[in-house]
């Protein structure tokens, strides 16, 4: 009867408030390790309170593991509060930066393209651009797919961080 | 306000804690809380032979009393030394409280002489760690650390402790707090009452129900509720290998264990339930075989304080987190005040059902085994339930003698029965043991090993003699790693691989006079019994009986696997289900 069914797999943006303590954000991790589960993302910064961490991950995996993940994040002491903003509507920002080869009439196209996504160009040589880009994960990832793989030198991006959206709030 | 060293807080929050006993190993990092030690008259330390068994006995300590064992150990050997011990802590939900000596602050990461990172090795086997960073925090650590074992699904909580922090050289105004708040941490009590009265309805209409009751019933102190629910519905109940005492072993209701070495009954009744009332236990794979096939008619009551554990493997259809001696008090009101009772007839015909199994395979209308040739390793356990009237409390080791004496000594009552459950540690019995003799001065405290287990702790026979703890230990001596030769029988053609002690086992009774024990060694069923009883005769000695056992001898029933539901079993070497 009572077989665990595991559904479809979903990417989830799980948003976590921990103490901004040494060694918590290890045991966020190594929970991740130790039983199995994935991290796609992992950003981490303190709050307007000090004394708080927030912890945004994203991971893929079946309705029951993602339960499985957020029951064993909640039993964690150091992690106050949790929500997976996937539940809800929210707001979903990453952050990334590309060095671009941009010599002879490459330049151009790849103002364009910068443009066309949104970007900025933030730092310039003669040959080379560093873009900076922001957006959802996807909208990354086609910008990334735009300029030609040939193109790109190095990418950096920030990992996920969101929000919900309306009156929701994490907070104490 | 009384100004303490780091050193000495950390022992008087120790003794303000109430803490009597803790078991230890001193070292160069924890110098100076051993010096307070010395000098604090109320918290007795208990001077192992290993950090392993330090935490073990603590644990069997916990286990017999309801209180968190403490342990103190070194840093580096001494902290990696205990690992064993607090993952056992960890699989069965002991409370238990580990105070590492660490290096000094300024040494950390520097690879200093036996420094570990503790908190980092230990992080996936503990419910929560501390590192110290200076000496006045020391008092509130160590009342979070209690807080944090022994509430909610309990566990071991380690504190760190560099050794500048318990410095002599500095004193500190001194007051242990009285309460203790955690922001981020509210264990479950109280069940939702929409979803017990959901359970109690659905237990009221199931035909087929069973009560299976895990190692919760007994650490939440819910035997009590337990027996009344299961007395005023009559419904069967079963027991994990952890609750095993938490239902009287011997009362009609009680099918036995369940699970890969569970009985018939238990076995073939789960399978066919309709109804399942899952308390503190959490369908463990060594319970419920093969999950797609698990109790295919069953709808599932699951109670556990942790929510984790609840839909974890086996889905439930009322999930109910609480504490559960809170939720079975609430079912108990519910029923009191309900109009509706049980199906009496279809009751009936389960028990009649139920009664049939029991009469053709059951492990208790008759003798499982042949008595004769040499002595099988399973009369010596209800020769020992007779011999203690089954009132001893027993500690195990892991391995054959482990299923058995879990099938053949009945437990009375909880807190009787100490084994390691989840992490199957051999070496756990006899530290346990002693643990379990510091919670329990009057009570005859019995470890059931084999040659095997005992070889992994046996150092602490030395511990036995510093301490006058009069423990027996019964040896089933098959000269072999029974469970491990067992499989090897069905599963690898008896290719014995490394299973064998050829001829290298010790003379176990010149080893115990070496320690100033009584060693016996039986061989003859007809000397069984009364070597027994002049061992349980011996109340202040520590008597070990090697006993020779039928090597061949296997644990049945057995479950078969994989691909196996719970009603498949091996009922000997040649009987299937």
């Amino acid at each position: 009867m009572a077989e665990i069914k595991d559904g479809g797999k979903s990417v989830r943006i799980i948003s976590l408030l921990m103490e901004n303590a040494p060694g918590a954000l290890s045991r966020v991790v190594g929970l991740f390790s130790q039983r199995g589960y994935n991290i796609e993302t992992l950003t981490v910064a303190p709050t307007d309170d000090n004394s708080l961490s927030r912890l945004t991950l994203t991971t893929i995996g079946s309705e029951h593991v993602i339960e499985q993940i957020t029951k064993n994040l909640n039993k964690l002491i150091d992690v106050v509060k949790l929500v997976d903003l996937t539940e809800g509507s929210h707001i979903e920002r990453e952050l990334m930066l590309v060095k671009v080869k941009a010599s002879g009439n490459l330049r151009e196209e790849v103002k364009r393209c910068v443009d066309i996504f949104r970007g900025q160009i933030v730092d310039v040589t003669s040959t080379v651009y560093t873009v900076q880009i922001v957006g959802a994960s996807d909208k990354l990832d086609a910008f990334v797919q735009a300029v030609s793989d040939a193109q790109i030198l190095e990418v950096v991006r920030s990992g996920v961080s969101g929000i919900a959206r309306g009156e929701k709030v994490l907070s104490l | 306000m009384e100004m303490l060293s780091g050193g000495d807080m950390l022992v008087r929050s120790l003794q303000d804690q109430g803490v009597e006993y803790v078991f230890g190993y001193p070292g160069g990092s924890a110098l100076h809380i051993y010096d307070a030690i010395f000098r604090n008259k109320a918290v007795k330390h208990i001077l192992v032979r290993h950090e392993q068994a330090a935490t073990h006995a603590a644990d069997g300590y916990a286990r017999v009393t309801g209180q968190a064992g403490v342990v103190l150990v070194t840093s580096g050997p001494g902290a990696t030394n205990a690992i064993t011990g607090i993952a056992t802590a960890y699989m069965d939900s002991i409370p238990m409280v580990v105070i590492s000596g660490q290096v000094p602050s300024d040494k950390i990461g520097e690879d200093a002489f036996q420094e570990t990172d503790m908190v980092g090795v230990s992080r996936p086997i503990v419910k929560h760690s501390f590192l110290v960073k200076c000496a006045s925090e020391i008092p509130d650590t160590v009342k979070k650390a209690f807080y944090i074992a022994t509430t909610g699904r309990p566990g071991p909580v380690v504190i760190d402790v560099p050794k500048d922090v318990t410095s002599p050289a500095e004193t500190y105004e001194y007051e242990y707090p009285k309460k203790v708040k955690i922001r981020s941490y509210f264990p479950a009590e109280k069940g939702h009452s929409g979803q017990i009265k959901k359970a109690v309805q659905l237990l009221l209409e199931a035909k087929r129900p069973v009560i299976y009751a895990g190692g919760g019933v007994v650490l939440g102190d819910a035997s009590k509720q337990l027996t009344e629910l299961a007395r005023q519905l009559n419904y069967p109940v079963t027991n994990t290998l952890m609750g095993l005492g938490s239902f009287p072993g011997t009362d009609q209701q009680f099918l036995g264990m369940l699970g890969m070495h569970g009985t018939f009954e238990a076995n073939t009744a789960m399978h066919h339930a309709d109804v399942i009332l899952a308390i503190g236990a959490r369908f463990d794979d060594r319970v419920t075989n093969t999950p797609s096939k698990f109790c295919p008619g069953a709808k599932i009551i699951h109670v556990d304080i942790d929510p984790a554990s609840i839909s974890k493997t086996i889905q439930a259809d009322v999930p109910i987190v609480g504490s559960v001696q809170s939720v079975l008090g609430e079912m108990l009101d519910l029923l009191k005040n309900s109009k509706t009772s049980p199906d009496e007839q279809a009751l009936n015909d389960w028990w009649q059902q139920i009664n049939d199994w029991r009469e053709r395979h059951g492990l208790y209308t008759k003798n499982r085994f042949d008595s004769t040739g040499q002595i099988k390793p399973q009369e010596v356990i209800q020769a020992l339930h007779e011999v203690t009237n089954g009132e001893a409390i027993v500690t195990s080791d892991v391995g054959q003698h482990q299923m058995f004496a879990a099938q053949y000594y009945p437990f009375k009552r909880p807190r009787q029965w100490i084994n390691s459950g989840g992490l199957g540690t051999m070496g756990f019995g006899l530290p346990a043991a002693m643990g379990a003799q510091f919670g329990e001065r009057e009570q005859t405290v019995v470890c059931v090993t084999g040659e095997g287990s005992i070889q992994m702790c046996i150092q602490e026979l030395s511990t036995c003699t510093q301490y006058h703890l009069p423990v027996k230990i019964i040896c089933l001596n098959n000269q072999a790693l029974g469970m491990v030769r067992q499989w090897q029988d069905l599963h690898y053609d008896g290719r014995y691989s490394e299973s064998l002690y050829e001829e290298s086992l010790p003379d176990f009774v010149k080893l115990m006079e070496s320690y100033g024990h009584v060693g016996m060694r039986v061989t003859e069923r007809s000397e069984l019994k009364a070597k027994l009883e002049e061992c349980f005769a011996m109340k202040d000695r520590v008597v070990f009986m090697d006993i020779y056992v039928d090597q061949s001898e296997h644990v049945y029933p057995m479950q078969v696997a994989p691909n196996g539901a719970m009603r498949d079993m091996w009922l000997s070497k040649t009987e299937r289900t």
